[in-house]
């Protein structure tokens, strides 16, 4: 499968999980944040769907970058700045002499190094971040593996271990940490959606899809 | 949901057509990427200010460009921060060679979009963060407080400042100077529908009211039984005096804000209630605006901004002005 139609596959699995999800996904949105959260993010799969015709034959760092300014454009909010500065940094560490899987460890780590600084956030501050820190790490010590169903199968794990450890965290960033400690409790929406995000993709690996709603 | 919608989808774009249509003696919408700007260029080279933010807390930004105090103003999606494009856009049309002065609220997507719409250009920027909320503690650990209703002082006072033909280095410090001198408190009878929503943002029972809630319906420090006016503008006056410390006979400017869903009526007793307690503590009450300028919405509730005065500030609150939303001795 070229990577063009893989990417596709990835994203469609991804909007149909985050569609399954919704009223999750805002429902912890209102509880520690403002309720917008959902909606930009399926504005930003919306978007990025469609370029669909204009990126066939595009290699995967044309694709990834030319998603990330989409999504810059069009989505706003955290994570419109956020997931745009993952996927256009992705695209600026992209190196085709490596393995796939090196390949994408190393583009992974710049995106998430790079979403760190535009956030000035870390582990550990309930965000999206408790996520995609220890995927990035988990991808990095399994970059050797050649089972992708393996790789799979333990990103999912660190994706969702990440994303529960949101719910004890106290925010320090973003608009939950207007809440202080009453944050306490509640699973990060950012976390969630990212987890979600993460695993469409593993089950496309593990030949798992969701089905459209 | 009760609201006048005809498309949830095409809500922005409609509202900012009517309102390039109600005002198009002053000012023209451009849209895709969106942004508001004067109807024509100044004459004379001046620092441009650009504002922005999510949609939904009209007048703020958009009704406060034109002479005096705007030259353009990013609208993003409702309660959403704009995009990078829009910033981009917005000051390559209106500089004039003395440089952009952004002027964005503290909250993480709008300083992160704003940033990258700063470092999309290849002129000079600078940056004022209005962070006028006292409701939430500061910290260097945390995003810190917020941006609400004392983001118009700032922009007004700034505005006036940047028609003298004053530096970019000038305005931006006069900025800062007003925004420490700014503190914000509200309290939110109900909440408010983000219309893509359809529902309200957060559930408040018929006795109660949010202390310290901010512009997005987002929390404030407590939950508490509902007071009487005198009380509760007690309550947050106290917050905002502790942390603007004024001397005795210190001269201000009290803002009373709505939210979108309190009359008049209330607010100007809700100012009334304010002045008694100002008149106590001595301070004097100098200057003064009453009326929804940062709303959310269709929350009701309202917020008091307190801004110390000295005689710069004095001025450039005085001088002429020609908005959507405040117009004064021209």
């Amino acid at each position: 499968m070229t990577n063009f139609s893989l990417f596709f596959l990835y994203l469609e699995n991804i909007n149909n999980s985050i569609e399954f999800h919704k009223d999750e996904i805002e429902k912890l949105d209102q509880n520690i944040g403002d309720g917008d959260h959902i909606f930009n993010i399926q504005r930003g799969l919306k978007e990025s769907l469609s370029l669909r015709e204009e990126l066939k034959n595009n290699q995967l760092n044309e694709i990834l970058k030319k998603v990330g300014i989409k999504i810059m454009t069009t989505v706003g909010g955290s994570s419109g700045a956020l997931f745009s500065t993952l996927l256009i940094n992705m695209a600026k560490a992209y190196n085709n002499e490596l393995s796939d899987q090196k390949n994408i460890a190393l583009m992974f780590d710049c995106g998430v190094e790079a979403m760190k600084k535009r956030g000035g956030a870390d582990l550990g501050e309930k965000t999206m971040l408790d996520v995609l820190i220890p995927v990035s790490k988990k991808l990095n010590e399994l970059a050797d593996k050649k089972d992708s169903k393996e790789i799979a199968s333990e990103i999912m794990k660190a994706a969702e271990i990440g994303m529960l450890s949101t719910k004890d965290l106290i925010a320090t960033k973003g608009r939950a940490s207007f809440l202080g400690e009453r944050s306490i409790g509640h699973i990060d929406p950012g976390a969630r959606s990212s987890q979600i995000a993460i695993e469409a993709i593993c089950n496309v690996v593990l030949n798992k899809l969701r089905r459209k709603q | 949901m009760k609201k006048f919608v005809n498309n949830v989808d095409n809500i922005l774009v409609e509202s900012l057509s009517g309102f390039e249509n109600a005002h198009n003696d002053i000012l023209k919408v451009h849209l895709n990427p969106n942004f508001i700007t004067r109807k024509s260029k100044p004459q004379n080279s001046k620092v441009a200010l650009i504002s922005g933010g999510g949609s939904g807390h009209e007048p703020l930004h958009g009704g406060f460009v034109g002479f005096g105090m705007l030259d353009a103003a990013c609208p993003g999606q409702v309660f959403s921060a704009p995009t990078p494009d829009q910033m981009e856009a917005a000051a390559k049309h209106v500089h004039s060679n003395k440089g952009i002065l952004f002027i964005v609220k503290n909250y993480s997507g709008d300083i992160m979009n704003f940033e990258m719409g700063a470092e999309m250009l290849d002129f000079e920027n600078q940056t004022i963060i209005v962070n006028d909320d006292v409701a939430v503690e500061d910290s260097t650990f945390t995003t810190g407080r917020r941006g609400v209703a004392g983001t118009m002082i700032v922009e007004k006072t700034v505005g006036s400042l940047a028609e003298t033909g004053a530096s970019l280095e000038e305005c931006k410090k006069f900025g800062d100077h007003v925004n420490t001198m700014t503190g914000s408190m509200g309290v939110a009878f109900t909440s408010c529908t983000v219309p893509a929503a359809g529902k309200p943002t957060f559930d408040l029972s018929n006795d109660e009211m949010e202390f310290g809630v901010g512009i997005h319906g987002e929390p404030g420090r407590k939950r508490e039984k509902i007071r009487s006016a005198d009380e509760i503008a007690s309550g947050l006056i106290s917050v905002i005096l502790e942390d603007l410390k004024p001397e005795n006979e210190q001269e201000v400017l009290l803002h009373i804000n709505g939210f979108g869903g309190t009359p008049l009526m209330e607010l100007y007793l809700l100012f009334e209630s304010s002045k008694k307690i100002l008149d106590k503590k001595n301070i004097k009450l100098s200057r003064s605006l009453v009326g929804n300028y940062t709303t959310s919405l269709e929350m009701a509730g309202g917020s008091i901004t307190i801004t110390k005065l000295d005689q710069e500030i004095i001025n450039h609150w005085d001088s002429p002005i020609h908005t959507a939303a405040l117009r004064w001795k021209m």
